[in-house]
């Protein structure tokens, strides 16, 4: 079929998945965990408070009207009050948003640039010792956990060596940047405000580096696997054996696919960054959505937890809808909807 | 999470062995098979028509063939196995976790008298805040994390991979609800519901695996879903059927074989990265709660006396990556032994 | 003499052992001379080229004995460098798939007009490169011998395959789009693995056509890699049979169709079905294994002719007619060590 048919059609699957979702996070975050509102006022509050909470947040109506009340609610913006901060979640999450973005962007920058040239050299020098040495680097990243490699990082380059920040977003004697995108990186640069801008970007290397262990390791294998695949096949033979010269050969035609094939696992990639944000974020006491989530999820504030489950299941589609949408239109196999991909 | 296995643009896991052979090797396999007509020979057939070349060969004795090359394989690659080799090493140590601890008791004893000592002769690992030989806990450790990669890869494959079967085998209606179902689980990270589930529940063991279980199913599903249908389209399964196979028959002769090596590899794959999965839930405490000895848990309580007492989180985490290291090299190695080609 | 293959050995190390897949194979190819190499799958014909264009992945593959030389140059011995001026420009090759021998991501110009400019090389230094792109004329001489090359492939509409993808071009018009690679560094030789097997009946005879109307125009040599007897008796002059790793007749072309000599070309022959009707014979038995050969004359287990000495040792090629030479113990008084 058509690539735009197949994109049209995966949109359409994505939204009764994501309603779907919304209602199964819903059932979860409100049916089950004994009485929100006693957790929320703590044991030693009188019945009569913790009915008149239970009242107005609306706990004692069936299911599927405080399903209907929220999902309406949603739509013009709110999340449903915190039961902690006692604001809209949205209002919590505006706040805490923009800090993960920056570092799930960051460490997907790290990951590009690092993962995709250690799989093309592993690629080249295959069997030789550059091989094996990113290979079992790729293992390792993948194996680690990542509380304990943050904690080690933190350890060593923090702590002993004192090169870098143990924990925050930025120095305390710092004040942040003037917010004009909630980037702290992008929004020192702007206003020139070089202070910042170094304490920024010396808070973010060690989280964005432990969280893009791991995807680093996957692009890594990804493109190696992709390159030695390609060795083999006809369309590179023809070419050597016609006389394309051999630099050319590896470093345009053959990068040009695995770039190709890298991109296939960058949604599942963010899908690693969003999960793994929520363990770094904690050991490095980085203000993020995925921190507020931790404690969400720690303290049963239940509208916190809808609310950054459905902000991370939105955010996922989107990229991946992205991520296929470019896709589409790199390889010309997809985008000219050949049928049959070439063996 | 693992890199999962996707079925982007309808890209679907075979062992390559098999891909390309298939449909004229099995089906002529089976008429030869019951005609009893000796081989046709390679000169016939090449001599008289242009015929792509494929090796007749029938295909019961390529499975054999396949079967010890795989094995000769695995043995050869000293990565593969290391990690058999710490499997192993770790399925022993939860066994015999009463005879290796030096300290069996130290699972819910306390001492106070030696709270906080470093790592020596007596104490390998050190003692914890309460004095409990650290060593002997991570030990034990191994039983906790092992029940539980076991329990939540039980459950999802108990669930995932029959539901799979039917939507795959079923097709129409039924594939449908099943695959939109899974969709929903699909549309946010793993991690993150998994984490969202556990959240909501009383933190224990039972409570973690079931979290966990019950957002890894739907990836058993879906891949086994993919299978079946490519397997079913094959020429050989209408061969079979043409002779009069049954429904059940084809299923369990003809398809599950097929789908054995890969789901192998998963789960070897898997049960790491459960482990994982499971210690990240205890490290940020909604998982498996103290005394019990599990890693995770350990870990995050060491981390309030950092950095002095270093040994208490590190030495857990050191567990952890050990043996998801070592699930990771075996599920490799099998991969590369079986030659599967996985997206 | 223009490419002298004398006598190559080349050695597989595989899961089993050492499959001995060349056996010692001589061929000549002369100026301007269409030559062809026919045999069944497995008998080592694509060896035989891919080593010829030094292409044999070295760590399987060994080559352990033979020589080769082209226009007097020995290309065993020829350092990576030098490779190159004989890839493209001296020889080239015609794949066999053309489904899967063009890049399928960049367009057929990106690939060609690549090709042309910088055919010949090793190495292309990424600042010259990068120099040279700027160089718009030189870029343009480029595309000007691209579409002419796909012009005297008959392809029509050049400029708009030449914009193409592979994806959205048929078979045959990749395989066109290769045959155009080929010539494009004016190579003497052509090196044709198969060509047309891939494609539909009525296609393949267009490419041969186009073949046959390239190679006389421009006086090329080729060597033709088939396994269709068909094709090779259309196509050139003469035949090499080959059997197992070794070259067991070869003949001018004609000749060999009225009188093969050895037991295998005879039963080759035979089993072509004919459309004058008759029983359709195939040669019982199967290709030797190559990590452990029988003994001797490899096709013996299935010669309805096998004598004592075949088993001992390998027949010689003996001289049976006019440039024409048979491997069999059939044709000498007495058994010759190899």
């Amino acid at each position: 079929m058509r690539y735009r048919d197949y994109l049209i059609r995966r949109l359409l699957y994505t939204i009764p998945a994501l309603i779907g979702l919304s209602m199964l996070i819903f059932v979860i975050a409100r049916v089950m965990p004994g009485d929100p509102a006693r957790l929320a006022l703590g044991p030693e509050a009188s019945r009569e408070q913790v009915e008149k909470l239970r009242e107005e947040l609306g706990l004692n109506l069936p299911i599927h009207i405080q399903y209907l009340r929220y999902m309406g609610g949603v739509f013009q913006g709110k999340l449903g009050v915190s039961l902690y901060s006692h604001r809209d979640v949205v209002v919590d999450l505006k706040d805490t948003v923009p800090a993960t973005l920056e570092l799930v962007t960051v460490a997907m920058i790290i990951a590009v640039l690092v993962g995709i040239p250690l799989g093309v050299i592993s690629a080249i020098r295959q069997d030789r010792w550059e091989d094996h040495t990113s290979r079992v680097f790729a293992m390792s990243g993948v194996s680690m956990p990542r509380f304990w490699i943050g904690i080690l990082f933190q350890l060593v380059f923090a702590y002993h060596l004192a090169l870098l920040p143990i924990t925050g977003r930025i120095s305390p004697d710092i004040s942040s940047p003037e917010r004009i995108t909630g980037f702290y990186i992008v929004d020192s640069l702007v206003t020139g405000n070089f202070e910042a801008l170094g304490s920024s970007l010396s808070h973010i290397i060690l989280p964005a580096i432990v969280l893009a262990l791991s995807p680093i390791a996957q692009l890594m294998r990804v493109v190696r696997a992709n390159m030695i695949e390609q060795k083999r096949k006809a369309y590179i033979l023809t070419a050597r054996a016609n006389g394309m010269p051999e630099n050319l050969l590896v470093y345009k035609y053959m990068l040009k696919n695995s770039f190709i094939a890298a991109l296939t696992i960058i949604g599942l990639l963010y899908g690693f960054f969003l999960g793994g944000a929520f363990v770094v974020e904690t050991v490095f006491s980085w203000p993020g959505m995925a921190r507020y989530g931790v404690r969400a999820f720690t303290f049963k504030d239940f509208n916190a937890i809808i609310g950054v489950v459905l902000v991370i299941a939105v955010a996922y589609a989107i990229i991946n809808i992205i991520v296929d949408i470019a896709y589409g239109l790199l390889d010309p196999r997809i985008r000219l909807g050949a049928e049959a991909r070439d063996t | 999470m693992p890199p999962q296995i996707s079925s982007r643009a309808g890209i679907l896991c075979r062992p390559k062995f098999l891909a390309g052979r298939h449909p004229y090797a099995a089906a002529d396999a089976l008429i030869r098979h019951m005609s009893h007509e000796s081989q046709l020979t390679k000169s016939e057939s090449q001599v008289a028509t242009a015929v792509e070349d494929q090796d007749f060969v029938p295909e019961y004795e390529m499975r054999f063939e396949d079967l010890r090359r795989m094995l000769h394989r695995l043995r050869r690659s000293t990565l593969s196995l290391v990690g058999m080799a710490i499997v192993w090493g770790l399925i022993l140590v939860a066994i015999f976790a009463p005879v290796i601890a030096p300290y069996p008791e130290d699972v819910d004893s306390v001492h106070f008298d030696q709270t906080f000592q470093p790592p020596s002769m007596e104490h390998l690992f050190g003692t914890d805040e309460v004095g409990r030989d650290v060593f002997s806990r991570v030990i034990y450790g191994t039983r906790i994390s092992l029940a539980l990669g076991a329990a939540v890869l039980v459950i999802a494959i108990t669930i995932g991979v029959p539901l799979g079967l039917i939507a795959g085998y079923a097709g129409g209606t039924v594939n449908t609800v099943i695959m939109r179902t899974t969709d929903i689980f699909l549309a946010i990270p793993p991690l993150v519901l998994a984490l969202a589930v556990s959240a909501v529940l009383t933190p224990t063991m039972e409570n973690a695996i079931i979290a966990i279980a019950f957002v890894w199913w739907p990836w058993y599903t879906r891949l086994i879903q993919g299978m079946v249908l490519s397997i079913k389209e094959d020429t050989y399964i209408e061969a079979a059927r043409s002779v009069g196979a049954g429904t059940l028959y084809v299923v369990f002769k003809e398809i599950l074989p097929l789908c054995v090596s890969i789901l192998i590899i998963k789960i070897t794959l898997d049960i790491g990265y459960a482990i994982l999965t499971g210690a990240v839930l205890g490290f940020l405490g909604l998982g498996v709660r103290p005394p019990t000895p599990e890693w995770g848990t350990m870990a995050s309580k060491g981390r309030l006396h950092l950095p002095v007492r270093w040994w208490l989180t590190t030495f857990p985490g050191l567990a952890i990556f050990i043996t998801v290291l070592g699930f990771n090299l075996l599920g490799d190695g099998l991969r590369d032994a079986f030659d599967v080609e996985m997206e | 003499m223009m490419l002298d293959v004398s006598d190559l050995k080349v050695y597989f190390d595989v899961f089993e052992g050492v499959a001995q897949v060349l056996n010692g194979v001589s061929i000549r190819v002369g100026q301007g001379e269409t030559v062809s190499l026919v045999g069944e799958t497995g008998c080592g014909k694509s060896v035989t080229i891919k080593t010829i264009l030094r292409m044999v992945p070295t760590p399987p593959a060994r080559i352990v004995g033979g020589r080769i030389t082209y226009k007097g140059r020995d290309v065993l011995a020829l350092q990576e460098e030098e490779l190159y001026t004989l890839r493209g420009k001296e020889m080239a090759l015609i794949p066999q798939e053309p489904m899967s021998s063009l890049n399928p991501v960049f367009s057929i110009e990106d690939q060609f007009v690549e090709l042309i400019r910088w055919q010949g090389r090793y190495r292309v230094g990424w600042t010259y490169r990068l120099a040279k792109s700027f160089d718009g004329a030189g870029k343009k001489a480029a595309r000007e011998k691209a579409l002419a090359l796909l012009e005297r492939v008959h392809i029509p509409d050049p400029p708009r395959v030449l914009k193409s993808y592979p994806v959205e071009l048929s078979g045959g018009m990749r395989q066109r789009v290769l045959i155009a690679m080929a010539l494009a560094g004016d190579p003497s030789l052509l090196l044709a693995d198969e060509p047309g097997t891939a494609l539909d009946v009525t296609t393949q005879e267009q490419i041969l056509g186009l073949m046959k109307e390239r190679v006389e125009k421009q006086n090329l040599a080729v060597l033709y890699i088939t396994h269709n007897l068909g094709v090779a008796r259309a196509m050139t002059e003469r035949i090499y049979v080959m059997y197992a790793g070794e070259v067991v007749e070869e003949s001018p072309t004609m000749e060999l169709f009225r009188a093969p000599q050895h037991p295998y070309t005879q039963g080759l022959m035979a089993s072509i079905p004919k459309l004058t009707g008759g029983k359709v014979l195939g040669i019982d038995g199967f290709i030797p294994d190559y990590v452990d050969p029988p003994p001797g004359c490899r096709f013996q287990p299935r010669c309805p002719y096998a004598m004592p000495e075949c088993r001992e040792s390998r027949p010689a090629l003996t001289l049976v007619g006019s440039n024409h030479r048979a491997a069999c113990f059939l044709f000498q008084q007495e058994p010759a060590t190899v």
